[in-house]
């Protein structure tokens, strides 16, 4: 069905893959990763847009679970390339495949135990609460000299896909491309689910929920940790981009900017997080251009999207979202 | 006699020194319209409250289809079959009409983990709603937002809604409140053809649909049970007349 | 361990716990009576401490510098009200933590391009230099101890002010209900103002004492600001007393597990790793304890009784 959002959102999928093809044509492999950098981030705010979009969960600590599959990244790279066992005696490994997996489960148990009790709250609380155990998380990382402590822990070959050399950043952009395509589609069925219609109904009315039979906190953790194993999978991917573990995946301004990216593009909408991620990076790279200030008008340009163009970037292209 | 649906015995809620709840006991027969009436802060929303697992009481047992619910909560004591309406309409305001019958059906199939079949394809969910909006009379606004209907439709709505539940007994709270006089006498109507399904516990203001529906009244002031009767024992008897009825009777 | 380190350090808690307060106090009772979170206010902090530091070194007088940081964070907060802060009263929490993030942005490389990537400093005044002596052979700076004492005044003079006058009387009566308040014809609006005022204020004195003990910088104000939530979340959102109860608590708590964890731990793992995951796990207790705490009382130790 052409509605005028689904050509909006075709148009972006299709530029999404088209710039890179021919950024990479032209021998400009820099436009390739920064399009990589848009699907990654795109997918880790896909996983946010799943818990505030749809669930209505203002989460400040998704921050905790973009690190922790990057962490996944690159502990498990490291033990392979160095050959030493990890706790348990098992090997790492450096197919992606595998961290990926490693990766959505390591997230969803630590979402299951933050989301257990911060979920028991709502309003303000639930913010800071998320905000605060992000945090825990953040020092528990940085604790470890093994894995970098501060300074963080490099990738010294980016991990492997079955049939790609994940090496060439064009490779590894269509690896990245697929694996988000695949996130919106999951997106999309959820939304449209029965799960999907208890969520959404438990943001609108909470009471509404109760009423008719459906316990609105078993819906929300599973909603929350649906989302922090989407958000999980982009942090491996992105630690495989840089070949570099960063701390600051973890910082409350990684939480910050993953929201942002969401109200840029467009709260709850399928390709919101994508049209945000492109901003942002589009920002970030026209802007940083031009001024080391760039965050100053940043700052302005996302006070006047949140004052006065709330509906985000497919709010002003698409119109107002239909829920039927 | 038959088991009532509801038994509420010696129900006790204080608010430190106010007795919102003063030792209540009514019950929900089979087949009834059991209306709750009473002069503003008798008390007759924290009562309907303790009824539907939102406020807890200090003490007292409510029994429901044979079965002390006091323990459950609101999700679990609907489960169990208790349907409720709202004073002021509690909707999905984003969702249409269909969408929110839609959910309370899919509630009442069991569960909502479902991740993989769009709801809006599923007949086992969208016919039965359909159905349902057709009985109310909302049929042909179904695809509308919920919170672009007008008052008495969000009221269908709600009632809608607590028919896709299939309850074994309805809880209405001022269901014809803001209702124009075409808007209650269909409601009164609908209410009088419902009790067939399930016993209604129906707390009202409006005496004409009161006296047009009831099989009992309890009259409910300061958070007592004042008098429970037929509505002809009710209008004749003298401490309602003083506490309440005025000019009605 | 002496008398003397333990004294020492518990002095350092309370210190840490004065400056939460203050911190803590601001971002309640702007949480309280006007109902948004505030995530700028690190950067107020941040406004009073360079004010201070620029009007010192201007003048020579740290005591320009501290009325100046007083004035400026006021000010600073006044303006941000009046443009942004205003147009959030009604929109929800997202919204609200959009928009101050975005004034975070905005005041960091703001203060970026006008005072340059290097910290600046703030001495001590001479008059709050040296040392005093405690009992069990220890000595704790005066200008500590100053601190202190400054926090103990204003924690005496916001019960006084929101007790016993008629601003704090409308404070307290928009606490509990806002919309009433403007139905009594009490100027809603310019109370807003003040109370965001106050708050900011009360932050950007916070950064101009720390600023003597710290150096300063762009984005000191932002750790700061993180413990600040913790401290309202233990002690109750709204809630004053329980601001000053959780940053106590947070402080010495937080002061004293520095101090003692790497210790602990350095009886079972060599000493240099024990200074490292010491000091990470130090960082993480206060989250432990504020997990804690929430899990026994979900609303924080003092939630103010109305919804």
């Amino acid at each position: 069905m052409l509605t005028r959002e689904n050509t909006v959102n075709l148009v972006l999928a299709l530029l999404l893959l088209v710039a890179p093809l021919a950024a990479n044509a032209f021998g400009q492999p820099f436009y390739v990763t920064l399009a990589t950098r848009i699907a990654i981030l795109a997918l880790a705010a896909l996983g946010l847009n799943l818990a505030l979009g749809l669930g209505g969960l203002v989460s400040f600590g998704h921050a905790a679970f973009f690190g922790i599959g990057g962490y996944a990244a690159g502990i498990l790279s490291s033990h392979a390339l160095s050959y030493e066992p990890m706790i348990f005696g098992l090997p790492g490994t450096v197919q992606m495949p595998v961290i990926w997996i490693v990766a959505v489960i390591a997230s969803g148990l630590v979402a299951l135990a933050i989301g257990a009790i911060s979920l028991r709250t709502s309003g303000v609380y639930f913010i800071m609460i998320t905000l605060a155990f992000a945090q825990m998380v953040y020092y528990f990382a940085i604790s470890w000299p093994a894995y970098g402590g501060e300074d963080g822990l490099s990738i010294m070959v980016r991990n492997q896909f079955p049939g790609a050399n994940t090496m060439k950043p064009l490779s590894f952009f269509l690896v990245c491309y697929l694996v988000l395509l695949a996130g919106i589609g999951l997106f999309a069925l959820i939304r449209a689910s029965r799960f999907g219609a208890a969520l959404q109904a438990a943001r609108q009315n909470e009471t509404r929920v109760a009423t008719v039979g459906i316990h609105p906190y078993r819906i929300r953790l599973t909603g929350f940790v649906i989302s922090a194993m989407i958000t999980a999978l982009a942090g491996a991917l992105y630690a495989d981009l840089n070949r570099f573990v960063s701390p600051s995946m973890l910082s409350w301004h990684m939480s910050g900017e993953l929201i942002v990216l969401i109200i840029l593009g467009g709260t709850g909408r399928l390709f919101g997080p994508l049209a945000g991620a492109a901003l942002y990076v589009a920002f970030e790279f026209a802007l940083g251009g031009l001024t080391e200030r760039w965050q100053f008008f940043l700052g302005l340009i996302l006070l006047g999207v949140v004052l006065f163009a709330r509906g985000g970037l497919l709010g002003l292209l698409a119109g107002k979202a239909k829920h039927g | 006699m038959v088991e009532p649906v509801l038994q509420i015995d010696n129900l006790i809620k204080a608010f430190g020194v106010l007795k919102a709840t003063d030792s209540v006991s009514i019950d929900l027969r089979p087949g009834e319209i059991h209306a709750l009436i009473g002069p503003n802060g008798a008390g007759k929303s924290t009562l309907i409250h303790q009824i539907c697992g939102t406020v807890r009481p200090d003490s007292g047992t409510i029994r429901f289809a044979g079965e002390d619910i006091g323990a459950l909560n609101t999700a679990q004591r609907a489960q169990k079959g208790l349907g409720r309406t709202f004073q002021v309409s509690s909707l999905a305001p984003e969702f249409s009409a269909l969408r929110n019958v839609m959910l309370a059906v899919q509630a009442k199939q069991g569960s909502s983990f479902g991740f993989f079949r769009p709801v809006m394809r599923d007949r086992s969910l969208v016919d039965p709603a359909m159905a349902i909006l057709e009985r109310v009379g909302l049929a042909d606004r179904a695809r509308l937002p919920a919170a672009e209907l007008s008052h008495g439709e969000r009221r269908q709505l709600e009632i809608a809604m607590a028919l896709a539940l299939q309850s074994k007994a309805f809880l209405l709270d001022e269901p014809m409140a803001g209702m124009g006089p075409e808007g209650s006498k269909k409601l009164t109507g609908f209410l009088d053809a419902l009790r067939r399904e399930a016993p209604i516990l129906l707390v009202e203001h409006d005496m004409d649909a009161v006296f047009a529906l009831a099989d009992r009244i309890s009259v409910l002031v300061y958070g007592k049970v004042i008098a429970t009767g037929t509505v002809d024992e009710i209008r004749r008897n003298p401490t309602v007349r003083t506490a309440y009825l005025g000019d009605h009777a | 361990m002496t008398i003397a380190l333990a004294l020492e350090q518990l002095l350092n808690g309370i210190q840490l716990g004065v400056m939460l307060f203050l911190m803590a106090a601001g971002l309640t009772l702007i949480f309280g009576v006007m109902g948004l979170i505030n995530l700028a206010h690190g950067s107020l902090y941040m406004v009073g401490a360079f004010a201070c530091a620029s009007v010192a070194a201007w003048t020579g007088s740290f005591w320009l510098g501290l009325i100046a940081s007083l004035a400026c964070a006021a000010a600073a907060g006044a303006i941000v009200e009046l443009a942004v802060i205003r147009r959030l009263y009604d929109r929800d929490h997202l919204d609200q933590v959009l928009a101050t993030f975005a004034l975070i942005l905005v005041f960091s490389e703001g203060t970026r391009w006008l005072f340059g990537d290097f910290p600046l400093y703030l001495d001590i005044p001479p008059l709050l230099q040296g040392i005093v002596n405690l009992p069990g052979d220890a000595s704790y700076p005066v200008y500590r101890l100053a601190i202190i004492a400054v926090g103990a005044l204003i924690a005496l003079g916001l019960y006084l002010l929101i007790g016993k006058t008629r601003l704090g009387m409308r404070i307290r009566a928009g606490e509990s209900d806002r919309e009433m308040i403007g139905a009594l014809g009490v100027d809603i609006r310019t109370l807003y103002t003040l109370v965001f005022a106050l708050g900011s204020a009360l932050a950007g004195l916070a950064g101009a004492l720390v600023g003597a003990l710290q150096s300063v910088q762009v984005g000191m104000g932002e750790p700061v600001l993180i413990l600040a939530f913790v401290v309202i979340v233990i002690g109750g959102i709204g809630s004053i007393k329980g601001a000053l109860y959780g940053a106590l608590l947070v402080g010495v708590t937080d002061t004293l597990g520095r101090f003692l964890l790497p210790q602990l731990l350095a009886l079972f793992v060599d000493p240099s790793q024990a200074g490292m995951i010491g000091g990470a796990m130090a960082s993480m207790l206060i989250y432990v304890v504020m997990a804690v705490i929430l899990a026994v009382k979900p609303r924080g130790l003092f939630p103010p009784a109305h919804a």
